[in-house]
């Protein structure tokens, strides 16, 4: 039998801790802060809304860029939330998931041998889906003493005449770091000087705690270079749902609109007729989440950094992104280690990079009295190594 | 800082004053202050328990009753109130709006003591004109706690 398998899927790396998920799911009393989800259910009036359009009996396909509805409260919400002018009509279109957008977005853009840049530690689909996409991932290694914020030197160390998409994974699942209006204004002026496109990934836009999030399209002139992909997941608590969007100029828009036809037809109807409400009611419900969320990561943090890890001050997403370096192990030692000793599951930084090496991530999507209890079993844990150290 | 204060401790009574500093981003001497002083200005009216009691076994009658009154000469709701909530079994007494005037939640140990109450305190206070008793069958949902719920965390333990 020939080989049924293509060969640039099967030289695809499966996530580089495997393994480490292998022992995880093994020990079901463990505690997880592991997640990459709100704790928090789908706001009722949201989770209604659906329930509603079921009963209604909405279960058909609706228009391949989504319901017109939908797009209209995308737009307004853009508008209210981002500073920036979409058309509902030619510049959005409804994906199922963030993940989609990301897929598709590379996929309408990409020729091959075309360049990719992928700053790091970052969510794990980017460099798949550009390979997927025929393009080359070069990757921008983010340091903890920029506090992993994308700095205009590291982004020209990078540049080839082949650069085309730039990635920018802010609020940054795993570092919690941001990019504020100053930072991407000085990345602006070298993606318009070199001519550049950028993917921006912006599913935790609304969970940021220092200012209000600026987009990188609402700056002059980048709205025409910029495919900015936001969903529901995190700010809705609706990662479940698997609806997210993309707002792009409508000559890139419109490419991959036909992928999406293609390959999807539609996001799910329901899903979108909840997110509907989401959009018009749900301003409160996500203000509210903000400030749960933002407490926990004062919580956290302050806890980390009592016992004695480095822990540089994270202002978006959930997560906490603490230097375990000082131990002299790896994060996936660290990792496995905690989990095996002290029963809490924590995700390696390498899961999301080499450029993770040495970290941890460590989310707050948990109740504080959750928190507390995995935090006194981490804590006692690098007590125990500090003893082994001497 | 009060607004951020009180949304926590309405949730949470018993947290630490040092946690509490903490997600808040304060010093713990500011926030005990202004515990303090929202104490002394009665904004902060006490710390209680929310229990489930039906499933102690403890015998106990919720009723709610709703009561009519004409307010009387150099006596306007405010003292046939008074009248009302000084009895120890009286758990909550509301104005209200609408067709009756004010609603109390009463609590006994029986419907027997319950009704003993309506007929023997109650309706004879001059300005009571009528009332109508309520019992509460079961509590689904109280201080905005759903008394039923499962805390399950249903997510994977580990997803990026």
């Amino acid at each position: 039998m020939r080989n049924p398998l293509s060969e640039t899927i099967v030289k695809i790396p499966p996530s580089g801790i495997r393994k480490f998920f292998d022992i995880v799911s093994e020990m079901d009393d463990a505690i997880s802060l592991g997640v990459g989800e709100p704790d928090f259910d789908t706001p009722w009036h949201i989770r209604e809304e659906g329930i509603y359009s079921l009963e209604k009996g909405r279960t058909f396909y609706t228009s391949n860029a989504g319901l017109k509805d939908l797009k209209v409260e995308i737009c307004n919400y853009l508008k209210r939330r981002c500073n920036v002018l979409y058309d509902p009509d030619q510049e959005v279109m409804v994906t199922v998931g963030g993940s989609e957008a990301i897929d598709v977005a590379l996929r309408a853009m990409l020729d091959p041998g075309d360049e990719v840049l992928i700053p790091q530690p970052s969510y794990v689909s980017y460099t798949p889906c550009t390979i997927l996409a025929g393009g080359v991932p070069v990757i921008i290694e983010l340091e903890e003493k920029d506090e992993f914020r994308l700095t205009p030197e590291k982004l020209l160390e990078k540049l080839t005449p082949k650069t085309k998409i730039l990635i920018m994974p802010f609020p940054n699942n795993p570092t919690g770091a941001i990019m504020e209006k100053e930072d991407l204004e000085k990345i602006a002026e070298i993606v318009t000087e070199k001519d550049l496109f950028v993917i921006s990934d912006e599913i935790y836009c609304e969970l940021t705690y220092k200012g209000e999030h600026t987009t990188i399209a609402s700056l002059p002139g980048m709205k025409e270079r910029t495919v900015l992909i936001n969903g529901f997941s995190k700010s809705y608590a609706m990662t479940g749902w698997r609806l997210g969007y993309a707002a792009a100029p409508k000559d890139i828009l419109k490419q991959m609109l036909k992928i999406h036809q293609f390959a999807i037809m539609c996001a799910p109807t329901t899903s979108q007729y909840a997110a509907i409400s989401a959009l018009k009611n749900g301003d409160e419900d996500v203000q509210n989440m903000r400030e749960s969320y933002n407490q926990r990561r004062r919580y956290l943090v302050n806890a980390l950094r009592e016992m004695g890890l480095d822990c540089f001050e994270p202002y978006g997403a959930f997560y906490v992104f603490p230097s375990i370096k000082k131990f002299g192990m790896t994060s996936d030692e660290f990792a496995t280690r905690l989990l095996k000793e002290e029963k809490v599951a924590v995700v390696p930084g390498t899961a999301f990079g080499d450029s993770g090496e040495g970290f941890l991530r460590i989310s707050y999507a948990y109740s504080l009295e959750n928190l507390k209890i995995a935090l006194e079993r981490i804590r006692r844990f690098v007590e125990r190594l500090e003893k082994e150290m001497k | 800082m009060r607004e951020k204060i009180l949304a926590v401790i309405e949730k949470n009574s018993r947290i630490d004053l040092k946690d509490l500093a903490v997600l808040l981003g304060e010093s713990e001497v500011a926030v005990a202050n202004e515990i303090a002083q929202m104490e002394k200005e009665h904004i902060i009216c006490g710390y209680h328990t929310l229990i489930d009691w039906e499933k102690t076994g403890e015998e106990k009658v919720t009723a709610l009753i709703e009561v009519k009154v004409t307010p009387q000469r150099d006596m306007g709701f405010d003292k046939i109130a008074e009248r009302i909530y000084q009895y120890n079994e009286v758990e909550a007494v509301y104005l209200m709006s609408g067709s009756f005037d004010f609603t109390i939640i009463l609590e006994g140990k029986t419907m027997r003591q319950v009704a003993q109450f309506v007929s023997e305190k109650l309706s004879p206070i001059d300005s009571v004109l009528s009332t109508s008793t309520h019992f509460i069958l079961k509590k689904y949902k109280d201080h905005g706690t759903v008394m039923a719920k499962e805390d399950k965390d249903e997510r994977m333990l580990i997803s990026l």
